[in-house]
């Protein structure tokens, strides 16, 4: 049976509601998010719903790991409360249904996930993939679906995803290296909350990255540069997995600068809250984060979300920061180049 | 009547061997153009050089009564430049020039048959910070060809069709005389095609050829900023689409607004794009103009029935590369290359009716569609495209294309629209909506400049 495995006797044990006092949006005390708490909880309506960004942040926040972000988007859905404009969900909806337009390359039991993103086919390149490039699924058919979740649609995940788990293992595959963060945050929570079973292990690609830097040992070089590090919403969905950013850039010796908003703390690349709230909310964040990495003195920015490199990678160039994408660093520290670079900026006019 | 063999040593004489064919091969290219209008040939095909060629060869058709057609790319697509009646077609392409900028006055003065690339890069390379309303077709196309159909261009939602930006004109009329038209015929200087003068211009754009051959044409031009960007609004109602770009258009802070309807790639179904393309010499003039749009449908983004797609610089950049390779990637999505388009000057209120006729047709005779409307002026009106695209290969797919497009055509008249760039077919059905006294005035013009009514017969042709 799919649906959201809630307990709600956890939260009636929960002393902080972390999921709402640490919203990085509301500004709540604790009283307040107790009382909104229960009502979202209640299936009541509560102003948390039509306020949410969607950063995602609370399935981080939450110590029982009791998925208050997933209850607040069936919620919204329940409620028909749109985080963004319906042209735009209408839009996601119809360009990622799965139409039969894929591309399997070679089929191993250890494939690799693009998902839906052709920045993947820039970026996965040389040797950190000798022993993999070929073994790649990409499209529709293999896409995630957890952008619904910006969508409060979480009606077209439960619809979409058990076919696309049963596409992936359809294939045979054992180990799926997600090349996309919410793949793997997708595959390891977002699935099992939902009882969506995964016949196969999820293995994100910084554990990949990590094990194949070390397999090519003194290959590897130190790059002795400070580098700030831009976390992605569905990173949230799978932070565990943060840790890997230090362990790769202990290896290749980047320093990850400390700042306000990384780790627990950081700003998404507010994209997505542009679509839903419009312009000033998204202008802010995006220079509250610029600016911050600029103070704590980063050469680089480095991406770990294709949306994310979208979103920002010009702009952090425009301050003098160098945007990277995180395996195209791992490429740097081999001696390899970088691959995927912003456009030429000159406008054509 | 003097013999093909003697017309063609004629030509010869003007313009030289290499540019003159009357063969097969020839003649089977110059019959068609990419839509889908019947073929049919010439009997002579001829490039000329020079103002002078082109009165010689324009004499010579009209003293020996022969059709003569000038053709630029063949880029219209709706047969204007297919020779009804068989003749001489003129082949603009050689006279390719750029001959002067004016930077202080803003104008260029181009040959007859320069293209839109040629002109786009010149411009690029020497006065970069100049340029012309750039249509969408093929680099290919003419910038004279374009302002004889108005065309619309890059800078329509501001200037409104290229043809309004015309700054002179020098003419070859059917007769054979020299002719120059606007301040050009007064004074060195190409900066208006009419005022403060009666504006004669009138004889000659939209007339497809039918009153004469141009040989130049000044052009207006417009400053070019240093930094470009596109906004794109997206709607799933229909009828928030007129108000929506009066809004856009009410910003004045707009350079050209475009709104895109198909069914695929699937992105596309059921949403309406308006693509909103501003410009500015700074960061903060572009962020200006962008709150500026934001606030012009804020109420519509927060009623949640318009939004704004976030697009990376890469996403970016095919929509603001000029022309727009949509246009012509779209002309193949049937395979096989067929591609047609009726796109009808209306009130900008129109689009919803017009969305749902085009939904109806494509239905009703099983073809492939897509819509790009161009707003022209501050909402004055606009170029709605019924858009059919077909495999050239299919007879019966063209066959239905055909009848879909004279169908949208039709109701398109009956709606209150001018048919733009109309095709035979299409323009007798303007010809009999027309007033009649109108009518009465237009046949006594092409009598007048076209005695022998050797000029793209078959086209504008009155009873
Ligand atoms: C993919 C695609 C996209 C397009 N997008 C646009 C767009 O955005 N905007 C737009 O305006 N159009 C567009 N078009 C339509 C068309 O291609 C252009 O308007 C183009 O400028 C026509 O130029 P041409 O040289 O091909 O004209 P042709 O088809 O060669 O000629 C058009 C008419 O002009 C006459 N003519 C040509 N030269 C002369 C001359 N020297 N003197 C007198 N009469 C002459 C011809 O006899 C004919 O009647 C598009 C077409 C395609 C295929």
């Amino acid at each position: 049976m799919i649906g959201l495995k809630f307990d709600k006797t956890k939260c009636v044990d929960c002393k902080g509601v972390f999921c709402l006092t640490r919203c990085q949006y509301l500004q709540l005390d604790r009283d307040t998010a107790r009382k909104e708490w229960q009502k979202i909880v209640d299936g009541e309506d509560s102003f948390v719903l039509e306020a949410c960004t969607t950063c995602y942040a609370c399935e981080e926040y939450c110590p029982f790991h009791n998925h208050p972000f997933y209850l607040i988007v069936e919620r919204q859905e329940q409620k028909g409360i749109l985080p963004a404009p319906r042209p735009i969900i209408t839009m996601w909806i119809n360009q990622c249904q799965p139409v039969g337009r894929f591309t399997v390359g070679k089929v191993d039991e250890r494939m690799l996930s693009y998902c839906f993103l052709p920045h993947f086919n820039t970026l996965v390149k040389g040797k950190l993939f000798d022993d993999t490039a070929g073994a790649v699924v990409f499209g529709q058919e293999f896409f995630c679906n957890a952008v619904y979740l910006h969508y409060a649609h979480t009606s077209v995940i439960t619809e979409r995803l058990p076919q696309i788990v049963a596409n992936i293992g359809k294939l045979g595959v054992r180990e799926l290296i997600c090349l996309h963060d919410e793949c793997y945050g997708t595959f390891t929570s977002l699935a099992p909350a939902y009882g969506i079973e995964v016949p196969f292990k999820p293995v994100h690609y910084f554990e990949y990255l990590y094990n194949r830097l070390k397999g090519l040992g003194k290959t590897v070089k130190k790059l002795d540069v400070k580098a700030a590090y831009q976390r992605n919403c569905s990173s949230r969905l799978a932070p565990e997995t943060d840790k890997l950013v230090d362990d790769i850039f202990s290896l290749i010796g980047v320093e990850r600068v400390k700042r306000e908003y990384d780790k627990e703390n950081a700003l998404c690349c507010a994209e997505i809250i542009r679509m839903g709230k419009g312009p000033a909310l998204a202008d802010d964040i995006q220079k509250r984060n610029i600016d911050d990495m600029v103070k704590a003195g980063a050469e680089y920015c480095v991406f770990n979300c294709p949306a994310c490199w979208d979103a920002l990678a010009d702009k952090v160039a425009r301050k003098g920061i160098k945007p990277v994408h995180i395996i195209d660093l791992c490429k740097l520290a081999i001696g390899e180049a970088q691959s995927l670079k912003l456009p030429e900026l000159a406008v054509e006019v | 009547m003097v013999t093909t063999n003697a017309i063609h040593e004629s030509l010869v004489k003007i313009v030289g061997k290499s540019y003159v064919s009357a063969s097969r091969e020839e003649k089977y290219f110059y019959a068609r153009d990419g839509g889908l209008m019947p073929p049919h040939e010439p009997d002579f095909v001829v490039l000329p050089r020079t103002t002078e060629e082109v009165q010689e060869i324009v004499r010579l058709a009209n003293r020996e009564k022969i059709p003569i057609v000038p053709a630029g790319a063949g880029l219209a697509l709706t047969g204007l430049v297919i020779p009804q009646k068989g003749g001489i077609v003129v082949d603009m392409k050689r006279m390719d020039r750029v001959l002067e900028v004016n930077e202080k006055a803003r104008y260029v003065i181009v040959e007859g048959g320069t293209t839109q690339g040629a002109l786009k890069s010149y411009l690029q390379k020497h006065h970069p910070h100049l340029r012309h309303s750039i249509p969408d077709a093929p680099p290919s196309a003419t910038v004279v060809a374009n302002a004889v159909i108005h065309g619309q261009g890059r800078l329509a939602h501001q200037h409104g069709f290229n043809s309004d930006m015309v700054s002179g004109l020098e003419v070859v009329l059917p007769t054979g005389e020299v002719c120059r038209i606007g301040s050009c015929s007064v004074s060195s200087y190409w900066f208006s095609k009419g005022p403060p003068l009666p504006d004669l211009s009138g004889l000659f754009l939209g007339w497809f050829g039918t009153t004469g051959i141009i040989t130049k044409l000044g052009l207006k031009l417009y400053p070019c900023k240093k930094l470009r960007d596109v906004m794109v609004l997206l709607t799933d109602k229909v009828e928030l689409v007129p108000d929506i770009l009066l809004r856009l258009s009410h910003t004045e802070m707009v350079e050209d607004t475009v709104i895109s309807a198909q069914p695929l790639p699937l992105r596309f179904r059921g949403t309406f794009w308006i693509m909103t393309y501003i410009t500015g010499d700074s960061d903060e003039e572009l962020e200006f103009k962008r709150k500026m749009v934001w606030d012009a449908v804020w109420d519509y983004f927060q009623s949640r029935d318009v939004g704004f797609i976030s697009t990376s610089p890469e996403g970016k950049a095919p929509l603001l590369s000029m022309p727009s390779k949509d246009t012509t990637r779209f002309a193949d999505v049937a395979k096989g290359g067929g591609f047609q388009y009726a796109g009808p000057i209306t009130p900008i209120e129109k689009f919803p009716a017009f969305i749902r006729k085009l939904e109806e047709v494509a239905a009703k005779y099983n073809v492939f569609y897509g819509s790009t409307t161009r707003l022209i002026g501050s909402g004055h009106c606009m170029m709605f495209s019924f858009s059919f695209s077909f495999n050239r290969a299919n007879p019966d797919e063209m066959a239905r294309a055909k009848r879909a497009l004279d169908e949208c055509s039709k109701f398109a008249l009956e709606e209150g629209a001018v048919l733009w760039k109309p095709d035979v077919d299409e323009q007798k059905m303007i010809m009999e909506k027309m007033d009649p006294n109108t009518l009465e005035l237009m046949r006594k013009i092409k009598r007048l400049l076209d005695p022998n009514g050797i000029m793209n017969p078959g086209n504008w042709e009155m009873r």
